[in-house]
């Protein structure tokens, strides 16, 4: 029911964002070097550096903008065994998701911790909780408010992957961001 | 023996109950026996009325006795009789046999009623006695119920410890459908699985269900709301109450003995504490305070101290508080293991029933008791996913969860690990048993 709306809402998202960023790439064919590109065109001249201010009204994506939107398309944040905190590799990613939430003040999340079915229900329902908190704190910090997440864990109850390999456990140690 | 009246209360109730259809069909089987069971002769009870039953009472009362793990019932093609009174027993048949006990009986109908009267005697083989013998009456519905209550009353005999034949147990089902959507099912059986009732369905998660001490009522954890809130419901009734909406994580409630109170784990301060909340006047008081993981809640007898997880010291381990002490005046119960969760007192309130991870090199989770005078620990299981342990009643068995061919089933283990049983589902992941206390 709300499941079903909340994936739809996410494809709807990923349509957009998929939109975007064909959009930008067609673009900046047409429009060579209107961005800075560090990977393909890093020595170019120092006025790139000047132009690629986020007011630029050209309807194109600058670099941050790109790896904003790949940020934001990770939604899934896994985690080490009877870990709560988040995987260090993740903090840009969720910097781009606290940016975000701090740019559109509108904008809720949900973020659902989960854990492996290994201890007990309840231990793991705390966990999963523990985990969604991690990452919570971590979005308030980097600009974030306390009004725009809500957090919830399932613990081992919405497992991504049926079965008892080490595969499936670390599969369903997770926090998903799910948009409202 | 007031069982006639509580059989008549029953049909009253079963009239309100929810739906019967779509439940899991559990069934035992036993996995592990004694070494040397009690021998008895449980002789097939006459019918001295018209048309079939539609219960074997002679076979429940087998099958109860044979599930525990005590008992080796005869085999009926092994009787040289079959008696089914008094003045028809020889004991010379049934010492011929090695028997030890004998049980044999008769069910007429009531007259001038739809009810059935089924009479029972039990026998002392070696001492030639008639231990018991009673009429029990009720409805052909009820044969079951009847067949349990004789069952009790012969385990008493022999034994010397109550019965738990009559009692019931909740679990949750969880019913894989597809990726977007599992279905999760409150149902209640009677211990052995047979007459299985949903008490609730949802597409969100259910948890935690817990007995009230009188039986008549049920408290679980659902997200119907998106959120984990805390529920009770009547039995017979289906009224429902949700009890809580605190912030965050609402769980694992746990009634007092009394049945004044419900303790829960709430995380609306920011991480889960214990909290028991007055049924009565609705107070809500804090038991413990710590920035880690403080959860699973059971109340001691005399409901005056709470026994909970806590990952204060870096990984699970039990401790118990008194109700109205400092949040820091915490008694560790537990040492010797890497994790130790879930715990529960046996009624004799010094053996420890618990969900122990030995060490941290061991990935397996099993039930284990520890003795909290002698400290001393009996390993029950031996399967790798372990967990939701609950005492029977009389303190003689724990029923569990545990992952089966990659299915949840419910175990049962003797307290003394001797005897086992099983009680597979043929659909879903069956999880989370709760065994009610005494019901008659």
């Amino acid at each position: 029911m709300t499941k079903q709306s909340i994936h739809s809402f996410k494809m709807g998202l990923m349509a957009i964002s998929l939109f975007a960023l064909v959009a930008c790439s067609s673009t900046s064919d047409t429009e060579e070097g209107a961005m800075d590109n560090e990977g393909s065109s890093a020595g170019s001249s120092s006025s790139n550096t000047a132009r690629t201010n986020p007011g630029s009204t050209s309807g194109q994506l600058t670099q941050e903008e790109i790896r904003a939107q790949n940020a934001l398309r990770q939604t899934v944040f896994y985690f080490d065994f009877d870990i709560a905190e988040f995987k260090p590799a993740d903090r840009e990613t969720l910097s781009f998701h606290a940016r975000d939430l701090a740019a559109n003040s509108n904008k809720r999340i949900r973020l659902e911790g989960h854990a492996d079915e290994r201890g007990t229900r309840e231990y793991n329902l705390a966990l999963g909780e523990r985990r969604a908190n991690s990452i919570l704190n971590y979005l308030i910090v980097n600009g974030a408010s306390r009004s725009q997440v809500e957090v919830v864990s399932y613990g081992e109850e919405r497992p991504a992957q049926a079965g008892q390999s080490e595969n499936a456990y670390s599969r369903n140690r997770r926090v998903e961001v799910v948009a409202r | 023996m007031n069982l006639r009246k509580s059989l008549h209360a029953l049909v009253a109730g079963t009239f309100f109950l929810l739906s019967f259809s779509a439940h899991a069909e559990l069934s035992i089987q036993i996995t592990q026996g004694v070494d040397n069971p009690i021998p008895i002769a449980v002789v097939p009870f006459s019918w001295q009325g018209t048309g079939v039953l539609s219960e074997d009472i002679s076979q429940i009362v087998m099958n109860d006795l044979e599930q525990v793990g005590e008992f080796r019932p005869l085999s009926r093609s092994n009787m040289l009789s079959m008696p089914s009174s008094e003045q028809e027993v020889y004991y010379r048949d049934w010492r011929i046999l090695a028997q030890d006990y004998l049980l044999v009986g008769e069910i007429h109908r009531a007259p001038g009623s739809q009810l059935v009267q089924v009479q029972y005697e039990f026998f002392d083989i070696n001492r030639e006695l008639k231990l018991a013998g009673e009429v029990l009456t009720g409805s052909v519905s009820q044969l079951r119920d009847i067949a349990h209550e004789i069952s009790n009353v012969v385990f008493e005999q022999v034994t010397g410890t109550r019965g738990a034949f009559t009692s019931q147990i909740l679990y949750v089902v969880a019913e894989y459908v597809n990726p977007e959507r599992t279905n999760f099912r409150l149902e209640k059986a009677d211990y052995d699985g047979q007459r299985a009732q949903v008490l609730l369905e949802s597409v969100e998660p259910i948890m935690s269900p817990t007995w009230s001490p009188n039986g008549r009522e049920v408290a679980y954890v659902s997200f119907e709301t998106d959120l984990p809130r805390i529920y009770t419901q009547n039995i017979a009734t289906g009224e429902r109450r949700q009890i809580t909406n605190y912030p965050n994580l609402n769980s694992s409630p746990e009634w007092s003995p009394d049945g004044t109170k419900l303790a829960m784990v709430l995380s609306k301060d920011g991480s889960p504490d214990i909290y028991v909340q007055d049924l009565i006047t609705n107070q809500l008081t804090q038991v413990t305070n710590h920035p880690l993981i403080d959860t699973e809640p059971s109340w001691t007898a005399d409901s005056r101290s709470i026994v909970f997880m806590s990952e204060r010291t870096g990984q699970p381990q039990i401790y118990q508080i008194e109700l109205g002490a400092s949040p820091f005046d915490v008694e560790r119960l537990t040492y010797d293991c890497f994790q130790c969760l879930n715990a529960k007192f046996l009624p004799d309130g010094v053996n420890l029933v618990h969900v122990r991870r030995e060490t941290r090199q061991n990935p397996n989770y099993q039930i284990a008791v520890l003795n909290v005078e002698t400290l001393r620990v009996i390993t029950l299981t031996d399967t790798a996913l372990d967990e939701s342990p609950s005492i029977a009643p009389n303190g003689s068995m724990i029923m569990y969860g545990t992952k089966f061919n990659g299915r949840g089933v419910l175990d049962a283990v003797s307290i003394d690990g001797s005897v086992k049983f099983r009680l597979p589902s043929t659909q879903g992941d069956v999880r989370e048993p709760a065994w009610s206390p005494f019901l008659n």
